[in-house]
């Protein structure tokens, strides 16, 4: 409700990191990405592995410098300074502990560092050893915690010193699922309590959209879609941002009309309707991939209420729910998802015909 | 039923277990045979009573209080010592810098070739080495005029070197370079990542590498034959020198010694390394 402009956390100019001697022949991990993170924010950068998601928080921490452009944290421009004088902390992929201290030892050593007084330091590890639950540990060594105590351990670390920002690189990954769904939940409690500023990297889309106010999905040393969760996933801009969040269809069909964010598409299988339409893309008669999720789809009784029809070609079955693969006249295939209600389900079998709509609102044209 | 798979899994162990390949205990027994008994043999004659390494009569402690006694073995043995001492600690220091600066630098032309040259000393004949350090001293010696057992000691200094350099990159290289990364995200200035985190981690590795140089200084005989002065005599050459003119039990006894101190060293340093983690 506030009425001022959000500060700046972190704001990425026009930067570029080249291993090698150029362009040419070098390897281009970051292609003059501009990016704002805003205060507070729980932001994620989401990409497979070698799309720079990592190169730019090593970036910003201080462990590489760009070859080109400037990284500015609240108004403070970082070029040429160490990671030791950046008020940032990073949360290691494998945690990087220090096997010779005790979990209390490791957590200081940061507070140590910045010279602190001895009263307030063991106040600050007493008080974040609390914030991650694991004040019965403080005398172990690292060597003797299980990977989840030991993942606290150093998120309490690089919270202890109070950073503006704090990096996570992958923290989750080495984690088991139930722990890893378990961090997910504490990570945004954390995020919440302490009111710093999270960039999390990741290449586990259903990480990034459970936990994230923000998410930039990279690829090639390029930021191709930056979003809250819900536009990543319903509104993705882009061919490959849809693929890769989730399981989706892509139709082909044509612009008929268009008007501001939307557009009127004719499906090749058949369908006429509305689809959202990034900025600055498609003309009129344009061919154009459609994306639909596969949830947004549902079998319906009644032809005239149909949008697609074909014939079921295969079913899955796992647990919540079913997936069935639908093969149409036109020979795409289309992929619809439904939850698991018992009886219902038994309606329709391989080899049916079928009907199907499509909810409104839920197609969206991609570029390439 | 409960037995059948405990006894299903112990012969699937047996089976991939090298312990129950056939003739396993055999072969194992025969080289730790082949090893030790040797030196089991010299251990037990230097209790021998009579001037005989062969022929037992009786136990005695007469030849240790001989060799105690020996000033020539005093000598050589302080000698031995002194050079091992110094050796160890200049070359360790060597070692450690020459593996930081292969091991926590970005890579640069001619790492590989640095790496090497470290090394070499380990591949040329020792008499190559004894003989191009006699040469290259007596030169150093008629320029300058200077002569002293400082020659004897930079000459283990240089062939420790490479001893004490491989323990401490092997273990420079086993440490994740995240934990000098985490250090300096935590505020920690160079030089203070390096006496907070590195040297800590890296000391088992240089203890090590301080042991194997000590030990390599305190048993050498070829360069020490050639560089070594007069009155520059070490325990390894005083021995060397007393078997020319046929063995008695006081060798064994000073072997003994020998043995015992290289025994206690290693396990001191095995306890050390243990506790520290």
């Amino acid at each position: 409700m506030s009425q001022q402009p959000a500060t700046a956390a972190i704001d990425i100019r026009e930067t570029s990191k080249i291993y090698g001697k150029d362009r040419a022949s070098g390897v281009v991990a970051l292609d003059d990405v501009s990016l704002v993170i805003e205060d507070n924010e729980f932001f994620t950068l989401l990409g497979p592995s070698g799309c720079g998601k990592t190169t730019l928080l090593r970036l910003i921490a201080g462990f590489e410098q760009p070859t080109h452009g400037e990284i500015v944290l609240f108004g403070e421009h970082l070029e040429g300074l160490p990671p030791y004088k950046r008020p940032v902390n990073t949360v290691f992929q494998h945690y990087a502990l220090f096997p010779h201290m005790t979990v209390a030892e490791n957590i200081s050593f940061g507070l140590e560092m910045l010279d602190k007084p001895a009263t307030e330091i063991s106040s600050v590890v007493k008080e974040v050893l609390g914030l991650v639950q694991m004040d019965h540990l403080a005398d172990r060594k690292t060597d003797q915690l299980s990977g989840g105590q030991q993942q606290r351990v150093a998120l309490a670390r690089a919270l202890a010193p109070k950073p503006k920002v704090l990096l996570l690189d992958e923290p989750l990954s080495a984690l088991d699922f139930k722990l890893r769904k378990e961090m997910q939940v504490e990570l945004k409690r954390l995020q919440n309590e302490t009111g710093i500023t999270f960039i999390f990297v990741t290449h586990d889309q259903e990480e990034a959209l459970t936990m994230s106010d923000r998410v930039a999905v990279m690829r090639d040393g390029l930021i191709l879609q930056v979003g809250n969760p819900s536009e990543i996933y319903d509104r993705p801009a882009r061919r490959f941002v849809a693929d890769f969040i989730g399981d989706i269809n892509i139709l082909k069909g044509s612009i008929v009309s268009r008007d501001g964010s939307l557009a009127t598409v004719q499906l090749e299988a058949g369908h006429q309707g509305e689809a959202g339409l990034p900025m600055n893309a498609g003309s009129l008669g344009q061919e154009v991939s459609v994306a639909i999720r596969p949830e947004q789809l549902s079998f319906v009784a009644d032809a005239a209420k149909a949008n697609l029809s074909g014939t079921i070609e295969h079913i899955s079955y796992f647990g919540s729910g079913f997936d069935y693969a639908i093969l149409m006249p036109s020979g795409e295939k289309v992929m619809l998802q439904i939850q698991n209600r018992g009886g219902e389900n038994l309606a329709y079998q391989l080899g049916d015909q079928v009907h199907i709509a499509i909810s409104d609102n839920s197609m969206q044209i991609l570029t390439d | 039923m409960a037995n059948t798979s405990t006894t299903t899994t112990r012969k699937l162990g047996k089976a991939i277990d090298l312990k129950y390949q056939p003739g396993f205990s055999q072969i194992a027994w025969f080289c730790i045979a082949v090893l030790y008994a040797p030196i089991a043999v010299l251990v037990f004659f230097s209790f021998n009573e009579n001037r005989s390494v062969t022929v037992w009569t009786q136990f005695s402690l007469d030849w240790y209080v001989k060799a105690w006694n020996n000033e020539g073995i005093q000598h050589a043995a302080l000698i031995s010592l002194e050079v091992a001492l110094v050796a160890m600690i200049v070359s360790t220091i060597m070692a450690t810098m020459a593996a930081l600066v292969t091991t926590r630098t970005e890579a640069y032309r001619g790492l590989n070739s640095a790496i090497a040259v470290i090394n070499q000393p380990l591949m040329v004949p020792e008499i190559v080495t004894a003989v191009a350090t006699l040469i290259f001293f007596a030169i150093i010696k008629q320029v300058t005029g200077v002569s002293g057992i400082g020659y004897l000691i930079a000459a283990h200094t240089a062939f420790c070197i490479p001893f004490a350099y491989m323990p401490i990159r092997a273990r420079l290289e086993d440490m994740n370079l995240s934990l000098e990364q985490a250090a300096a995200d935590l505020y920690a200035p160079p030089f203070k990542v390096f006496r907070r985190v590195t040297l800590p981690l890296m000391m088992p590795g240089i203890l090590a590498g301080a042991m194997l140089a000590f030990i390599v200084s305190l048993d050498d005989v070829i360069i020490t034959l050639f560089v070594a002065g007069p009155g520059e005599t070490t325990l390894p050459l005083y021995i060397l020198g007393q078997i020319r003119r046929g063995v008695t039990p006081e060798i064994n006894a000073v072997s003994t010694v020998f043995v015992g101190i290289s025994v206690i060293l290693v396990t001191f340093i095995f306890l050390f390394g243990k506790n520290k983690k």
